[in-house]
């Protein structure tokens, strides 16, 4: 498709570095999936929906820096919603989040709540001023907060607060964060690595399936196509975790 | 036993898909054509086990490139545009894609880029593939492909380089945005090309009305897609009644139908790209089909070769 235009609705401050979208449009995504979003004259980048309607942008590059700059009024370029996003499965479920990456979680325990599953959070930020979402998930069901100083919450990594939790109890587990803090978290809950579905972050070029940039070792799973969302058991098993190709192809660090 | 015999019987009267297209002996005529998932050894190597005859990696050049800006594809209703601008993370680096790669049981094809014939030489020689393809016709990155290939006599220059270095069989992709690209094949002729693979995209360019920016992060892109392939298919039949040396047939192959066109253009094989947005069971699909053709016709596929020439 080409990008269809779209006129920003709302802009709201998360946290200094953190800004929500409210889109106009009827996209109708599925928690999970992800659209391209064209900043004109900048450059094109992939973004989780956080809600039917909005996006939830850490600034962190060119494009999302230019998007910063937009406010209600202004207009995008969008394609999507794309790819593969999270399957509801059961009727007690755990979100599992980090920084930014809980956004797509709130949303799916929103929807999940509204299709009458019980929803449980783990979810963790570097430090009080850096939390988002914190009455959404609340709002859900039981919550558990980690920052990375302890200035809110279980002080530590999200893994800190697993305890909290006894992953047999539930149906299905849902993922989203840096790769290093879900790597960490699918690495001490292996034996359940068949019920959980990560949402992976790859370089994203064309988005639909045949430039190559997103592929993954070994399998060369495109994740742009056949992910985003990817089940834990597949992941144990690739590159993720290890490294992570750029914009070249290269292999680099997976951090961040 | 009985259905070990009826299978045998069954694989015994289906013609055979192999081919002997520039140097390389292939199971079957449907190569994955240049940057379309060849970004990493493993993408390669699944398009191999998913039936592919070749594959032909991401243009690598001297040096790592990120590529373009986006927005580097835009879909339009005819086909696929795209400007990825020869993103790669270098030859030196992407060796150990290659090898991956080879563990798919296919011959694996290094397409490369250089603003210069010493350049293209030295990434030759620098490189364990089963083939080289010269990427001389990509329509958007400044310096490199079609800025260089469409003078015949830099064509002729860059393939004979790369033939001086070279040990492995040696191809040239074409640009159709010129005048006559029988020239170009020609003069890669004389350079000591194996092969010639035609077309690369056509340059286009699509824009924004909402806001009037080209949607193109590098404004201009290549045309892929069904659009090009009346294009390709003649570029292949001109090619092919000129040449001695085989013409690979590239632009809108989707279907068997596309395929066996290509060949009766004169094709001794071709590639797929765009067509890959369908997955990875387009190589199966077409094999499939090309096989049943043939059977249905009684023919070979060195029977439908170049059949429109002798049909005219």
């Amino acid at each position: 498709m080409r990008p269809i235009n779209s006129v920003i609705q709302e802009v709201r401050s998360e946290t200094p570095q953190i800004r929500t979208f409210r889109l106009e449009g009827d996209l109708d995504p599925a928690p999970g999936q992800y659209v391209m979003v064209w900043v004109r004259g900048v450059d094109e980048v992939p973004m989780s929906f956080s809600g039917p309607d909005t996006i939830t942008v850490h600034a962190v590059g060119e494009a999302t820096q230019a998007l910063f700059q937009l406010g209600a009024g202004s207009s995008i370029g969008l394609r999507g919603p794309l790819g593969n996003g999270f399957v509801l499965r059961g009727d007690r479920v755990l979100l599992i989040g980090g920084g930014v990456g809980t956004a797509p979680l709130a949303f799916l325990g929103e929807q999940a709540r509204a299709a009458g599953a019980a929803v449980d959070s783990l979810i963790g930020f570097r430090s009080s001023g850096d939390v988002i979402f914190q009455s959404r998930f609340e709002g859900l069901g039981r919550a558990v907060l980690t920052t990375d100083d302890g200035s809110a919450g279980i002080a530590g990594r999200v893994s800190a607060g697993l305890s909290e939790f006894d992953l047999k109890g539930y149906s299905q587990v849902y993922l989203c964060g840096p790769e290093l803090m879900m790597w960490d978290i699918i690495s001490r809950t292996r034996e359940h690595a068949s019920k959980i579905q990560a949402s992976v972050n790859r370089y994203f070029k064309c988005a639909i399936g045949v430039c190559g940039s997103c592929c993954m070792d070994p399998d060369g799973i495109r994740a742009c196509v056949e992910g985003p969302v990817i089940m834990a058991d597949r992941l144990l098993e690739s590159e993720f975790g290890r490294y992570r190709r750029g914009a070249a192809g290269s292999r680099g660090s997976c951090r961040g | 036993m009985l259905i070990l015999l009826s299978l045998f019987s069954i694989c015994s009267i289906m013609p055979s898909l192999s081919v002997h297209a520039g140097g390389l002996d292939l199971k079957n005529p449907v190569i994955l054509a240049a940057g379309i998932l060849g970004t990493t050894g493993a993408s390669l190597r699944r398009a191999a086990q998913e039936g592919a005859g070749a594959v032909v990696t991401k243009s690598l050049g001297s040096a790592p490139r990120e590529g373009h800006h986006g927005p580097t594809v835009v879909q339009v209703d005819c086909g696929l545009l795209n400007a990825m601008g020869l993103p790669n993370p270098s030859y030196r680096e992407f060796q150990q894609e290659i090898d991956t790669a080879k563990e798919g049981g296919v011959p694996v094809i290094a397409s490369i880029f250089g603003s210069s014939p010493e350049e293209f030489g030295r990434i030759a020689s620098g490189l364990q593939a089963d083939a080289l393809e010269l990427n001389l016709s990509c329509p958007h990155a400044e310096k490199y492909g079609a800025e260089l290939g469409r003078y015949p006599d830099l064509v002729e220059a860059v393939t004979g380089a790369v033939k001086a270095r070279a040990h492995v069989p040696v191809w040239v992709k074409l640009t159709p945005n010129t005048a006559d690209i029988v020239e170009l094949g020609l003069a890669a002729q004389r350079g000591g090309a194996d092969a010639v693979v035609a077309i690369n995209t056509l340059k286009a360019m699509a824009i924004d009305i909402e806001s009037g920016y080209p949607i193109l992060g590098n404004r201009f892109g290549g045309l892929s897609g069904p659009a090009v392939k009346p294009v390709a298919v003649r570029c292949v039949y001109e090619l092919a009644s000129a040449l001695e040396i085989a013409v690979i047939g590239v632009g809108g192959v989707s279907r068997w139908e596309d395929a066996a066109e290509m060949i009766m253009a004169g094709a001794s094989a071709v590639q797929v790209g765009t067509a890959m947005t369908k997955g990875y069971g387009v190589f199966g699909e077409i094999n499939e089909g090309l096989s049943r053709y043939l059977e249905r016709k009684s023919l070979n596929l060195e029977d439908i070769k170049g059949l429109s020439a002798r049909r005219s």
